[in-house]
């Protein structure tokens, strides 16, 4: 009787899956679907709390003050995705403070490229340009995901991810067409974070386990391979405009298909990262963890006043 | 013309080095909701300071611009007070420094909307909203963490002992603000004085937290004499502008 129910209901879901009704929290759904979603939803989260600091490391150096300006406004966004995304993790059942427990502790990852140092200032530009280039290659599709408070919650992060692509772009362009020095300066930065960028896509189509159930739940609409694809074809033309060199020498246009051919992505260093070992996995996870634990003092405070204002209004 | 221009640069260099500090906050913040309301608050200091410097290179004449100002002074030239150069310390630290600033903030830029000086009247127009927004956050901290757990009365009653010997600092009054004061271009610090004697003792004496008996205090930053802390913040923020001279970014 109950294997028949569960059957209904799990045919009944895809059924609203295939017709691209959205799943609501409070819909039945099965629970690998939910134990994905979190996965990713609190990934995804994570990834925006851990990448406000590379960036953050140079609020202080920004160069003049409507850098300046325009990089606080970016790295709040960021802060704000992060707030919109755990909540939406919670919309599953699942707890804020446990899923970034699980970060603390390694348990749950977050994207690689965030592992990877900012050097000068040029890569402000670079992490705009590429990193928040290939998060919008990822989440535009994300909009349509079958999951109705994730998709809501990447329409609104979308609009801002495309303002940090421009704005990254353009501080690519004016060092692009700067002094020497300053060109070089981006070079560098689009030289190290190519690759890293390419490998924010997750591995190879063949290597990942989660796509095809991913697709058939319409959470992932795009293999990973083919938003690669995407990406590069869209930011080889913006890097020759500027005059930089994508640090890719069996990198080439192929007629035929009208797309780019690109080389191997080195995926040791991929899995090297994810593992724990980048230059900077350490340093991002230690400096969560004491951000937490200073401010442990904080939210203890604020519960206990909250606790006494309640207790005096009604007494 | 040199007082008006002194004058500026003291209310722009306030919010330029508060809006700096602030920012070192990005990412660690004790929770994720305050680490965007410190960015937030630090984006409108750096967004007032690019407007009062801005103005301040007019009336200096010398062809300079806001960024000039801001970047390739040498430390003796910035007019903060020694209050905002203070370090962030622990979050208890920077809210009781942000709170003492705006209670100051609020009744002067209130004043300041009055000034004969139209463009300073405008700007004080402005930032009079977001002001009293960051008065309200920072206040309400102060109460949170004053009456809160006992160690967070602890840490914050130390916060307002090492941080009061900076707030006389805040009606410094010396000729160029005297003369600032006649012109009607300046609020008188004496009412400022008194509005932000009210806002501090009504919020206190909610946060269960009391001045402390050594009444010492501080000045020098209006006359270019800083701590030492300044040099740091410099160092950091100068960085770019000194190690490539002339360029756009
Ligand atoms: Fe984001
Ligand atoms: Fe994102
Ligand atoms: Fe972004």
């Amino acid at each position: 009787m109950k294997e028949v129910n569960i059957s209904e209901l799990e045919r009944r879901f895809q059924e609203k899956i295939d017709n691209d009704i959205r799943i609501e929290p409070k819909d039945w759904m099965p629970d690998e679907y939910r134990k994905t979603l979190i996965r990713q939803i609190s990934q995804h989260a994570h990834s925006e709390v851990v990448g406000m600091l590379p960036e953050g490391n140079w609020i202080t150096r920004a160069p003049n003050l409507r850098r300046k300006a325009v990089l606080l406004a970016k790295v709040q966004d960021e802060a704000g995705h992060g707030l919109y995304l755990y909540s939406a993790v919670e919309t599953l059942g699942a707890d804020r403070e446990q899923t970034i427990d699980d970060l603390h502790s390694g348990k749950a990852k977050y994207s690689s490229i965030f592992n990877y140092p900012t050097l000068t200032w040029a890569d402000m530009g670079a992490i705009g340009w590429l990193v928040d280039g290939a998060a919008i290659m990822n989440q535009v599709p994300l909009c349509r995901c079958s999951y109705g408070p994730y998709a809501r919650a990447m329409v609104r992060v979308c609009k801002e991810e495309s303002f940090h692509q421009r704005q990254g772009f353009e501080i690519m362009t004016t060092l692009a067409k700067g002094s020497p020095e300053q060109k070089a300066m981006a070079q560098d930065a689009l030289n190290r974070f190519w690759w890293p960028a390419l490998m924010m896509f997750g591995p190879n189509d063949a290597e990942s386990k989660h796509t095809q159930q991913s697709m058939d739940w319409r959470i992932k609409r795009h293999t990973n391979d083919e938003l690669r694809q995407m990406f590069v074809d869209a930011t080889v033309p913006q890097a020759e405009l500027i005059g930089l060199t994508v640090p890719d020498p069996d990198l080439k246009w192929n007629e035929e298909t009208g797309h780019y051919e690109f080389g191997e992505i080195n995926w040791d260093e991929f899995w090297q990262v994810v593992k724990g070992n980048g230059p900077c996995n350490k340093d991002r996870i230690d400096t969560r963890r004491k951000a937490k634990e200073e401010g442990m003092w904080v939210r203890e405070a604020a519960m206990a006043h909250a606790d006494k204002r309640a207790k005096r209004k009604s007494a | 013309m040199e007082h008006l221009f002194e004058y500026v640069l003291r209310i722009g260099d306030d919010s330029l080095i508060l809006g700096q500090r602030l920012a070192e906050w990005c990412g660690h913040g004790p929770i994720l909701e305050e680490d965007i309301a410190m960015t937030n608050i630090s984006l409108d200091l750096i967004g007032q300071a690019t407007t009062l410097l801005d103005y301040a290179a007019k009336i200096e004449g010398k062809g300079k611009n806001a960024d000039q100002l801001a970047f390739l002074r040498f430390d003796k030239d910035y007019r903060n007070l020694l209050l905002v150069e203070q370090p962030n310390g622990d979050f208890g630290m920077t809210m009781m420094r942000q709170f003492f600033f705006d209670a100051f903030r609020k009744p002067f830029f209130e004043a300041l909307q009055h000034s004969k000086d139209e463009q300073l009247s405008a700007i004080a127009e402005k930032s009079l909203k977001e002001t009293r927004y960051h008065l309200k956050h920072s206040s309400e901290w102060v109460i949170r963490l004053g009456d809160g757990t006992e160690e967070s009365h602890q840490r914050i009653q130390e916060s307002l002992d090492a941080l009061y010997r900076y707030t006389d600092e805040l009606f410094y009054s010396d000729e160029v603000q005297k003369a600032m004061e006649s012109a009607g271009i300046a609020p008188k610090m004496d009412d400022v004085r008194s509005e932000w004697n009210k806002t501090v003792d009504y919020v206190l004496n909610e946060a269960t937290l009391k001045i402390p008996d050594n009444q010492w205090k501080f000045e020098g930053g209006r006359r270019g004499m800083h701590s030492e802390h300044l040099g740091y913040i410099l160092a950091d923020m100068q960085y770019m502008q000194r190690a490539y001279p002339g360029l756009e970014w």
